[in-house]
């Protein structure tokens, strides 16, 4: 299968969304709280049936107001069975997002016999549809996936811009937070927030793998190639575009090998995302599988050396 | 339809019996091994096995149709499913011991990748010419009500053998829970451990996808272990509870969506186990919320009946003539501590209900009799700390930090009487051996 324009236009639109998710993941990583991005996805769903209940129309504002209220509830819920309730945080996550799933389930189960809302459209999400929905922006025409992640995007970057030295501290040092005189919580909820906002934009637009994967895999990727926040955000930017492209790349290359048109974008993407961390975990400079044994190797040496005299 | 009702509940019929029953059991195995699990901060683990196990469940429903077997064989699925869910949690514990990656960063990462393969290795089977992948997704939310006899039977083995190993090895997990660093330096093979604990929570998972499927499953491991950490501090206890709420929360579950007809059955489970669960975080008696504050409010009350009765004591010694029981200003009693005027009212409240007061009036209240002994029992108590722990300061720091009426109890008669020796007269003791300082 040979690459168009419409596999251009998939492979930006995932670039866009794995980009905003990046961002806002790096933090998550280096706050412990990866499994939000997980969290909120699968909680969200309540979100979007009572936004269908309530407006009878499967438009996509009010989807993605009612998601990312459920989005941010689930950050809530979780903060607060953690505190009043002294839960561990992932087992309090693990609590709302099940409970708030089960009732989107059942919510959904019940508009099933009137409407067409299907739970696995809403959860896996195409992004290979995206280019037969054009928008015009101005003198271009791009697919309305792509808009809405590129404007998250931006969001996020000028967040971040903004408040780089408050969300930078507050990761590393919530007490310092404090003593300097902004709230700790507040930088807390508004990373929620963002998280949430970003997510529920990408999931309504290309489906809850990208987000999931997006938020940790590119982030844990960059950990292991630097130590400083600023080249950490950049290599995440740079390993999740990358990835989207390869990603899209593989889903239309490996299936013909097996006589199948091809697969699902998104989930490839994912696992690209998987191989540039593979990658990455074996090549890296000083967190390498690679550079550990050189240097374990080099260590184990030295005494011989130092006593020899070489 | 209350036949329908009692006829569910109660299991009469035999189809229903072997489904509700299988679910019970995988209820029971899922509360024992989500306590452990939850003690070693790994609650989130059934969430990462279960997104972990679709490539394999894909890659076996193509190889067992590609090998011209129907793809939906149910133990060739679960095999499939237990192979990627282990080399799912290999993955996580390799990234986790080999770089500076923390738990929840493998997991996420094993979780999202796994996943995304899953759903791509999926989108190619559905596609594969001559494969009816149809029915899949029930693996995703599950399909209690349409299971057949032998998957019940099937499960409910299986729940029932990993229940049993979980409490085969309860020493050594509740070890590795507990102090993973002391098992490590006693001689255990703590990864070896980790690694049969999470096999034991893979095979949950994996007969649960069936059961109340892929995401609610991850309930199932979490909230009866939660649900049960509010009620005891014991691990058998905890265990035991863990395991009843589980079977509990299953057999009510499966009940109500057999009763109510076409609502999916994990779903309802799920609502059942986190209502239990909100119950439990507020009642329940070890670390719910209401007897935590009944436990502050208790605290609280006693500590400002003993700054009261203190204060009052203090003002009356200041007075001049010999000490006896008269009316104190309320003004200067209020002004003897920092406390605020609600707090202070509050506490004279207490005290006329305990029978400490004769009289509280807006100008001057007045000591009962017992009020009385209580107050210089008080202050006499509180002055032998203060002064244990100005002279003694070297043995101090074990003792000190408590009840003032522990007094006898921690330091000793022996001391005692020496303490009442250097504070002077044990009838009428002089000031406070630090001054007193009033606003």
């Amino acid at each position: 299968m040979s690459w168009t324009t419409f596999d251009t236009w998939i492979a930006v639109t995932g670039m866009l969304c794995a980009i905003s998710c990046a961002i806002p993941g790096c933090f998550l990583v280096l706050r412990k709280m990866s499994m939000m991005g997980d969290a909120i996805s699968h909680a969200v769903l309540p979100g979007l049936a009572i936004a269908f209940f309530a407006t009878g129309t499967r438009d996509s504002l009010p989807m993605f107001i009612g998601a990312a209220g459920v989005g941010i509830l689930t950050a809530l819920f979780t903060q607060w069975i953690s505190q009043f309730g002294q839960v561990d945080r992932g087992a309090a996550m693990g609590i709302v997002f099940t409970t708030l799933f089960a009732i989107g389930l059942i919510l959904i189960v019940r508009a099933a016999d009137h409407v067409d809302l299907d739970a696995s459209c809403v959860l896996y999400g195409a992004i290979e549809l995206t280019p037969l929905d054009m928008v015009r922006l101005g003198p271009f025409e791009l697919p309305r996936a792509a808009a809405v992640n590129g404007t998250i995007l931006l969001v996020n970057l000028v967040v971040v811009i903004l408040l780089f030295k408050e969300l930078l501290i507050s990761s590393f040092d919530p007490g310092l937070t404090d003593t300097l005189g902004f709230s700790p919580g507040f930088m807390h909820y508004l990373l929620m927030t963002m998280v949430a906002v970003t997510t529920v934009a990408a999931f309504e637009s290309v489906g809850s793998i990208i987000v999931i994967a997006m938020l940790i895999v590119p982030a844990a990727t960059a950990l292991l190639i630097s130590r400083r926040l600023v080249p950490i955000i950049i290599i995440a930017c740079g390993v999740g575009s990358a990835s989207a492209w390869l990603g899209h790349y593989l889903a239309i290359r490996i299936p013909p090998l097996f006589g199948i048109s091809d697969t699902s974008s998104s989930g490839m993407m994912a696992f690209a995302a998987g191989i540039l961390f593979t990658l990455a975990w074996i090549f890296a400079p000083n967190e390498g599988l690679i550079a550990r044994f050189m240097r374990n190797r080099g260590g184990r040496d030295q005494p011989a050396r130092d006593l020899t005299g070489v | 339809m209350l036949d329908t009702i009692t006829d569910v509940l109660f299991l009469k019929d035999h189809n229903t019996r072997v489904v509700v029953i299988s679910v019970m059991l995988l209820g029971v195995s899922s509360g024992v091994i989500g306590a452990f699990l939850l003690l070693r901060k790994r609650s989130l683990m059934g969430d990462v096995l279960s997104h972990a196990t679709l490539p394999g469940l894909g890659l076996a429903f193509a190889t067992m149709t590609a090998l011209g077997y129907s793809g939906k064989s149910l133990p060739g699925l679960l095999l499939g499913a237990t192979i990627s869910g282990a080399l799912g949690l290999l993955l996580m514990l390799a990234i986790r011991s080999t770089t500076r990656l923390r738990d929840d960063v493998a997991m996420g990462f094993v979780l999202s990748v796994f996943f995304g393969l899953g759903v791509a290795v999926l989108g190619m089977v559905q596609k594969m010419p001559g494969a009816n992948a149809a029915g899949l997704e029930s693996f995703i939310y599950g399909k209690t009500a349409s299971m057949v006899l032998q998957d019940a039977q099937l499960i409910g083995g299986v729940a029932l053998l990993i229940s049993v190993l979980a409490v085969l090895f309860k020493k050594e997990f509740t070890l590795i829970c507990f102090d993973d660093g002391y098992a490590a330096a006693q001689g255990w093979p703590v990864i070896l451990l980790d690694v049969v604990m999470l096999a034991l929570v893979t095979c949950v998972t994996v007969i649960g996808l069936q059961a109340v499927g892929l995401i609610l499953i991850i309930a199932f491991l979490i909230i009866p272990a939660t649900a049960a950490r509010f009620w005891t501090h014991r691990l058998e206890y905890m265990i035991l509870l863990a395991a009843l709420i589980g079977a509990l929360s299953g057999w009510l579950g499966a009940s109500f969506s057999g009763i109510f007809g076409n609502m999916p059955a994990g779903a309802i489970i799920v609502l059942v186990a986190a209502t239990i669960f909100l119950f439990s975080m507020f009642f329940g008696r070890a670390r719910g919320l209401v007897p935590r504050l009944q436990d502050q409010l208790r605290l609280k009350r006693r500590v400002g009946r003993q700054h009261l009765l203190r204060a009052a004591y203090e003002i009356l010694e200041q007075q001049p003539g010999p000490l006896a029981n008269v009316p104190v200003d309320r003004n200067s009693l209020f002004e003897h501590r920092s406390w605020s005027r609600r707090e202070f009212n509050r506490f004279l409240a207490h005290a006329q209900v305990e029978d400490h007061l004769e009289t509280c009036t807006d100008d001057e209240i007045l000591l009962s009799e017992s009020g009385f002994g209580e107050a210089a029992r008080m202050t006499r108590n509180h002055r032998l700390w203060e002064l244990y722990l100005i002279r003694h300061a070297d043995i101090a720091p074990s003792h000190v930090d408590r009840d003032a009426d522990m007094v006898e109890h921690i330091l000793g008669a022996e001391m005692v009487r020496q303490l009442e020796v250097e504070l002077g007269n044990p009838g009428h003791f002089s000031s406070s051996p630090h001054t007193i300082s009033s606003k």
